[in-house]
């Protein structure tokens, strides 16, 4: 490095500046920005490249559920078995990403530093909204790799510490943000995982009701969707769960993300197709 | 047509570290003291939202003493450092060393370029698994990096303070033991008059070993009450002990005289590869005794005797550490 770029560097860490890192990476370092870096790809390239699959994510009372597949594919190859795609964002929230996985991972890592840098600079956490708002404007910049076919998504849930209650953000790859309401589901296997979910998801459920109905949805859309891992039960390999409530963010031992998954395996050996909704509701009540 | 006046290097390297001496000893030190369970970091300030102490990284903290804003600027440049090297490596490659050596550099160059240098003293501590793999860099206006074991006192009257340390510092000891130690040196400079210890006048901080993730953690509210509460007999006992670090300076004078040694043990081969004019100089150019900068001429003694203990990284060892006022050293040593 010569001497003039090493005091340009000195200058960018000791310039005011903001409290965001990606910010700061873009004057110091753009290089290492997650994206194409300007190189151009062609669609069929992207297309084999590893991409993570399916992700739900569900409200309960007093928090969030967020639950991963375990499968990447690449074109019509199984090309891992056991990533995971459901992260720890910072003590009050969750990011699961689906899409390309390379740039899905790194976009992960770079969000969770962002978060962890604001927090360090400012002395106080962002609130739920403006770590949604700054997550819209990570997934934006990579626009130029999405049109090229290099599309990834992310799905954000965290618990408002303000309001007290479990919260979920969905995002385009233009950085459209939307707010979902109860429960949501992203990528490849999400239609029928939504589909499921509608069915099982009941307002007020506790946090072991929630859990159980993202596991059925995730096996229904393993069940339909081949590119969604479903539990694998000879080499033990479970989704992966994360919970955040008051107390901050847990993801459920791999043990007892194996019973929920057992349960649900076992369900449907009598039962192929999963638990039966209500069909018909008894007037008047809510379901 | 004038002439500018010719000013010498040597005088004006003088000039600014005289300074920068000055802005610092007019503020109150800190204190940063190792216990079984982590490392502890006191300082007087009444301030909740201008932090003296801050989270860097995972393991390491920083804690400084000075003008607040400019070492606001380097507590957010060691965050953007840290956090930079954490992304673009992994977080178990975030030491405390790289990010004294980054600090030592960057005071360096501003000391050496800038017409005004920083007033600054900083640490940098990382905790580790064990205590004997404990970090803690002392690092001056300058840019010099003292390499500090145990204990460390920063800031205007650090001498004192680490007087007082001295004497009560045990390895090993609780929480409990290493506050009152940190109080009672910290008391050591109120020179008189009585160093608040309420919970509402000290900023108090750990790196905890025993968590993961991010260590670091604020002790305030309630918890630090009750830790002081346990401190409070403390204080009567401290004072005598302030009183002792009065009478004690011809004692820290000797310390002085016994540095050489060490330190010539420790940085040879650094101090012999800086040029010795400037040090030179600072020895001779020592000022006259007044009774209110009597730490600071002391320590200028203490230079003086102790040249060659420009060592960029001395020994660490107590008899090694050296005073506040080391600003040749870093301008060449750390070169």
């Amino acid at each position: 490095m010569s001497d003039s770029s090493a005091r340009l560097l000195a200058a960018a860490y000791l310039s005011v500046g903001t409290s965001s890192f990606t910010e700061f990476l873009t004057t110091a370092a753009p290089e290492l920005l997650p994206g194409t870096g300007g190189m151009s790809v062609s669609g069929s390239a992207a297309r084999d490249l590893p991409h993570g699959t399916t992700i739900v994510a569900a409200t309960f009372s007093g928090g969030v559920v967020m639950a991963g597949d375990r499968r990447a594919t690449a074109g019509n190859m199984i090309s891992q078995r056991d990533i995971e795609k459901v992260f720890r964002s910072d003590e009050y929230s969750c990011i699961g990403i689906s899409g390309v996985a390379g740039i899905g991972l790194e976009l992960v890592r770079l969000f969770q530093v962002e978060l962890e840098h604001y927090e360090k600079l400012e002395g106080r956490a962002l609130s739920l909204e403006g770590k949604a708002n700054r997550l819209a404007g990570i997934v934006r910049a990579n626009l130029g790799g999405a049109m090229q076919g290099l599309v990834v998504v992310p799905i954000f849930a965290g618990y408002d510490t303000d309001e007290g209650i479990g919260r979920i953000f969905n995002y385009d790859v233009a950085g459209g943000r939307y707010e979902e309401h109860r429960f949501h589901s992203i990528g490849s296997g999400s239609v029928f995982a939504r589909g499921s979910l509608k069915k099982l998801y009941s307002d007020g459920m506790d946090a072991s009701d929630a859990i159980l109905a993202c596991m059925q949805a995730l096996y229904d859309a393993a069940d339909d969707d081949s590119a969604t891992g479903g539990p694998d039960v000879s080499r033990r390999i479970y989704p992966v769960v994360a919970t955040v409530t008051a107390d901050g963010y847990q993801r459920l031992s791999d043990q007892d993300a194996a019973s929920a998954a057992q349960a649900v395996i076992e369900g449907r050996m009598t039962d192929p197709d999963g638990p039966l909704a209500v069909l018909r509701q008894p007037s008047g009540a809510s379901q | 047509m004038s002439m500018p006046f010719y000013v010498s290097p040597e005088q004006a390297m003088k000039d600014k570290a005289d300074y920068a001496r000055k802005g610092i000893a007019r503020g109150r030190s800190g204190v940063v003291i190792q216990y079984d369970d982590g490392i502890l970091f006191v300082a007087p300030n009444p301030s909740r939202a201008l932090h003296k102490i801050s989270e860097i990284y995972d393991r390491i903290a920083f804690a400084a003493v000075g003008r607040y804003n400019e070492y606001e600027i380097l507590r957010k440049a060691g965050v953007r450092y840290a956090d930079m090297t954490g992304y673009q490596y992994d977080r178990q490659d975030v030491t405390a060393r790289g990010l004294a050596n980054w600090y030592a550099q960057t005071l360096g160059t501003i000391f050496t370029d800038s017409p005004k240098p920083f007033e600054v003293e900083i640490v940098v501590a990382e905790v580790a698994e064990a205590p004997a793999e404990d970090q803690i860099y002392r690092i001056t206006f300058d840019g010099s990096v003292n390499d500090e074991h145990g204990f460390v006192a920063m800031g205007g009257q650090a001498e004192k303070i680490t007087t007082v340390l001295k004497e009560h510092y045990a390895e090993g000891t609780t929480l409990q033991a290493a506050l009152t130690t940190a109080i009672a040196g910290l008391a050591a400079q109120a020179n008189g008059d009585r160093l608040e210890i309420t919970a509402s006048q000290l900023e108090v901080a750990v790196l905890d070993r025993a968590r993961v993730h991010r260590t670091f953690r604020r002790l305030t509210g309630s918890r630090l009450e009750s830790l002081l509460a346990e401190v409070a007999p403390g204080p009567g006992t401290a004072k005598p002990g302030g009183g002792q670090g009065g009478t004690a300076e011809p004692g820290a004078g000797q310390g002085g005289t016994a540095e050489p040694g060490a330190g010539q043990a420790a940085g040879g081969p650094a101090g012999a590869a800086a040029p010795a004019t400037p040090r030179q100089r600072k020895g001779s150019g020592s000022v006259p005794p007044t009774g209110d900068k009597g730490s600071d001429t002391e320590a200028g003694g203490a230079k003086a005797g102790g040249t060659e203990a420009g060592g960029t990284e001395a020994g660490g060892t107590e008899p090694g550490r050296d005073n506040p006022e080391s600003p040749d050293r870093g301008g060449s040593g750390s070169r």
